[in-house]
């Protein structure tokens, strides 16, 4: 029915297995957006008729939506598999949150560095994560099996060529690899594919009455009691959804009359905004990617 | 959604020739450009445009920090973009001649290639360097985009004789479809419209000869060939083997072999989450089972009992070169071919490739960028197609053992013997027999460490302890083997690496007579160590780290090798000016600084009883 979409299942499916054969000790990183609930999906495709042979892994920020949070948890409870949460707990003790904190410093400590622990306390020598090339424009240029050094930092002048399907996985103690299965995939396919294979995905993304307040031109959802409202900011009911799940002060949804896959993939025909213009704190310019994957983020 | 599947494109061409800004203007044109990307690209282009005062599609995918400050692409860039018909992955490949190797990095995936020539300046050395590695990597579809058409005085002229100039030089390579086109990747001419500016050109445009070309080779008509990537074992009542079509079709109840054992069984299943399948072809993920239990593992080829592929250990292939430290022969790298790794070595160079006019030049070794003809040896054989019949089993990569990286690509031409020959006689007195008569283990004795450390002194006092005890002995050194097997071998790189592959067979005949064999060589690098380390079997190998600072060396110097090298008289003296790199783990580590030689040679001699070796 769909050619190009089985090709890309099945290359995903061979990145999969390739991680599971090649390391010692591999883990999935698991957001729970629609992009981890594909790989999940995929996991269980590549290993059938065994058990996917690695675990999650959730970078829990603590502000995250109550929604998603839900959803991690009734997902590892259906599939018995084993679902690592981690937190910052050092940077939140030292009042790192995302209203009083700049985005960068934010997501430096409760993502990129809480990413870092919690690969180094667990010792996975590879991380089979959900990037996508078509996001940002330093993932364009990022390998599938992508080489990190004891600092978990990304080098793009110093990466190794990926020639045919032959990948180098070849790693010293210490250094690791993050591997991207959906690679080739866009945002466009990954919609398609949950139709297609009928996929649950957090109820976030598909448009529903919330109530939100307008910032710097983005809609906030008031997702709980803790949301710090500025002076003047009253929340409204609007109908919205998201294309993207951040932490939820960082996130900007779109209205939206959009209450299932059909109708998410007509509106994406004719949007005219990328993926990840909801992102507040990667804004700040068109290098920050790059910057971050530097430092080690996903 | 597109019918036609997936068209994965490789986009190549000189510095400037504006490759990347044709790539933005294909996304910008299919709508992949949306607004905030959009606004992104205006404000970069006013801070790193070089266009003055429009839009520079460039920056849509030179996206990292560096070159966009230096207007130049540098690695792939992978973009993605699609229309009714067919959907496109288009690896942008930089043009930078140092970069090359980049550029067969996106050619080994591509079934089509775009070269972009400017129309002002014509086909230009690079041009034809992107022709030949596009050949070399098996492109068979090329699209000769003339760029830049909007500068140019008398536009018909000069795309004519371009592209008559390109099709005559690459009439050789014997590309199945060759398509030249005037474009402008700045204004659009003919990129998805046809352009005013030329009419006189009545051909197709960019997209729609992209949309229309049948680039599929027939990949399903070649053999089934199944590289095993994993056995999946979740209980007692299933056995599958996953992995990857690489080419052909595959049916239940196909009569395959393990290519390596030649281990017969037929296909009992294929199996997928989705339900059994009767038949799966390239590219498909599955799960193999077979109506047989046979020795089958990660690494092994599953193929057609009747289209088995080669089976050597010894093979010539083109090889090109993709790190900063040139290749040595005789040193052991890792290869992976399909999904097994062995142990590799490049035996000989026979010749270089000039990339420019595909000459043949003499090299005794291979910078980063250079194409070789060579011949390798692996430790054991392994199963293959040549590349040009198959890209999937015909490819290699070599991997450094200290480094990890990937330093060159490899194309395999032909298997040099067939394995099944060169089985070892089975002899009436073995290895084994030869040491028992001695009652001993066959042993090396690896001594490494600086000019003066006190390798040689432990070495033969060792040996001394050795012959009273009853052991039969030999001691391998500077003296009695450069004078006479390596006396042909200098004191370069290339030539130490050699000199310590001549010793380590030598050490492993003598060991396989049944030897304790003592090798006494500061054999500075730590692949040339392991390399004789991986010719033993296991347990033989002892390495010593006979450890002296360099200072007390120098201080010692029983030759005056050290006066001579500082005084400049002695080249590629290890620790002055070519370095040493130490054991990370040796078996024995000596510090021989303020210590009596004979209480060195006591710890050996507990090493070897401890180990049952004596």
């Amino acid at each position: 029915m769909t050619p190009h979409l089985n090709s890309l299942e099945a290359e995903a499916i061979h990145i999969m297995r390739e991680v599971a054969a090649e390391f010692r000790n591999p883990v999935m990183l698991y957001s729970v957006g629609k992009d981890s609930a594909v790989m999940l999906h995929l996991a269980k495709k590549a290993f059938f008729p065994g058990h996917i042979p690695f675990p999650l892994l959730h970078i829990d920020t603590s502000w995250k939506f109550r929604d998603v949070v839900a959803f991690r948890d009734a997902t590892a409870a259906q599939t018995g598999i084993r679902m690592i949460v981690h937190t910052n707990r050092e940077g939140a003790a030292r009042g790192i949150d995302p209203f009083t904190s700049a985005p960068t410093l934010y997501l430096r400590v409760m993502k990129t560095e809480a990413l870092k622990q919690a690969l180094e306390a667990n010792g996975f020598d590879a991380a089979i994560a959900g990037g996508r090339r078509d996001e940002d424009m330093s993932r364009a240029k990022e390998r599938i099996f992508s080489f990190r050094n004891v600092q978990h930092a990304w080098d793009p002048r110093n990466q190794r060529p990926e020639l045919w399907h032959l990948y180098n996985t070849r790693i010293h103690a210490g250094e690791s690899i993050r591997a991207f299965p959906l690679s080739n995939w866009t945002e466009a396919d990954i919609w398609t594919y949950i139709q297609r294979e009928n996929i649950p995905v957090v109820p976030l993304y598909f448009a529903a009455e919330r109530p939100v307040v307008e910032r710097h031109g983005t809609l906030i959802v008031v997702d709980d009691e803790r949301m710090q409202l500025q002076p003047g900011e009253q929340p409204q009911i609007r109908r919205v959804r998201f294309r993207t799940l951040g932490c939820y002060p960082l996130t900007g949804a779109i209205e939206s009359a959009a209450g299932d896959v059909a109708a998410i993939l007509d509106e994406m025909q004719v949007a005219r905004l990328s993926e990840r213009h909801g992102r507040l704190a990667e804004q700040d310019g068109s290098s920050s990617m790059e910057k971050k994957k530097r430092e080690g983020y996903f | 959604m597109s019918d036609r599947g997936m068209l994965r494109i490789l986009t190549c061409g000189a510095v400037d020739d504006g490759k990347s800004t044709l790539v933005g203007r294909l996304l910008f044109e299919t709508g992949h450009i949306l607004d905030d990307e959009m606004a992104a690209l205006e404000r970069d282009s006013r801070i790193y445009g070089t266009v003055a005062g429009e839009i520079d599609f460039a920056l849509a995918v030179d996206g990292l920090v560096i070159e966009r400050e230096q207007s130049i692409t540098i690695d792939v860039a992978h973009r993605y973009f699609s229309t009714s018909r067919r959907s496109f992955i288009v690896a942008d490949a930089p043009g930078h001649e140092q970069y090359t190797r980049n550029m067969a990095t996106g050619a080994s995936k591509a079934d089509l290639a775009i070269i972009v020539i400017d129309a002002r300046k014509g086909v230009v050395e690079q041009t034809e360097r992107h022709a030949n590695i596009c050949h070399l990597m098996g492109i068979r579809h090329v699209v000769l985009a003339i760029s830049k058409i909007d500068l140019v005085e008398d536009a018909q002229s000069a795309f004519r004789k371009i592209a008559e100039t390109f099709v005559l030089s690459a009439e050789p390579l014997g590309f199945a479809s060759l398509q030249p086109i005037p474009v402008s990747g700045v204004t659009g001419d003919n990129v998805t419209t046809r352009s005013g500016r030329t009419p006189w050109y009545t051909g197709p445009t960019l997209l729609e000869h992209l949309e229309q070309i049948d680039a599929a080779t027939d990949t399903k008509a070649l053999p089934f060939r199944f590289p095993v990537q994993r056995v999946v074992r979740p209980n007692q009542d299933f056995r599958g083997y996953a992995g990857t079509i690489a080419s052909g079709i595959v049916h239940v109840g196909d009569a395959i072999v393990s290519a390596l054992s030649g281990r017969p069984s037929r296909i009992s299943r294929i199996v997928t989450a989705d339900g059994d399948l009767q038949m799966a072809s390239i590219g498909d993920a599955v799960t193999l089972g077979l109506s047989d239990e046979i020795d089958v593992a990660r690494g092994d080829l599953l193929v057609p009992a009747t289209e088995r592929p080669e089976i050597s250990d010894q093979f010539a292939a083109q090889l090109i070169w993709m790190d900063e430290t040139h290749l040595l022969p005789g040193r052991s790298y890792v290869l992976r071919i399909g999904n097994r790794w062995v142990p590799a070595s490049i035996t000989a160079i026979k010749h270089r490739i000039d990339i420019h006019t595909r000459q043949h030049l003499a090299a005794r070794n291979l910078e980063l960028n250079e194409i070789g003809v060579c011949n390798l040896a692996t430790a054991l054989p392994i199963a293959f197609d040549a590349y040009a019949e198959n890209r999937e089993t015909g490819s290699f990569i070599l991997v450094d053992r200290i480094s990890n990286h990937t330093v060159a690509a490899g194309l395999i031409s032909f298997g040099l013997r067939r394995a099944t020959n060169i089985h070892v006689e089975e002899l009436f007195v073995d290895k084994a027999a030869r040491s028992s008569a001695k009652h001993q283990r066959a042993t090396v004795i690896w001594f490494t460490g600086l000019s003066g450390s006190g390798k040689s002194t432990i070495a033969k006092r060792l040996e001394k302890r050795l012959h009273d005890s009853g052991n039969h002995t030999y001691v391998l050194d500077g003296d009695n083997v450069r004078h006479g097997l390596n006396h042909d071998l200098g004191f370069t790189d290339t030539d130490r690496v050699e000199n310590i592959r001549r010793i380590g067979e030598v050490s492993k005949l003598f060991a396989d007579a049944g030897l304790i064999v003592m090798c006494s060589f500061i054999s500075p690098f730590r692949a040339e160590r392991r390399m004789v380390r991986e010719l033993l079997e296991d347990g033989e190998f002892i390495e010593v780290f006979v450890d002296a600072s360099l200072a007390e060396c120098q201080r010692r110097d029983p030759k005056g090798l050290y006066a001579k090298a500082l005084a400049g008289k002695v080249k590629n003296f290890t620790g002055i000016d070519s370095p040493y790199e130490p054991p990370e783990q040796a078996d024995i580590h000596l510090v021989t600084e303020n210590v009596e030689p004979d209480a060195l040679v006591d710890q050996i001699m507990a090493h070897l009883r401890e180990k049952g070796r004596i």
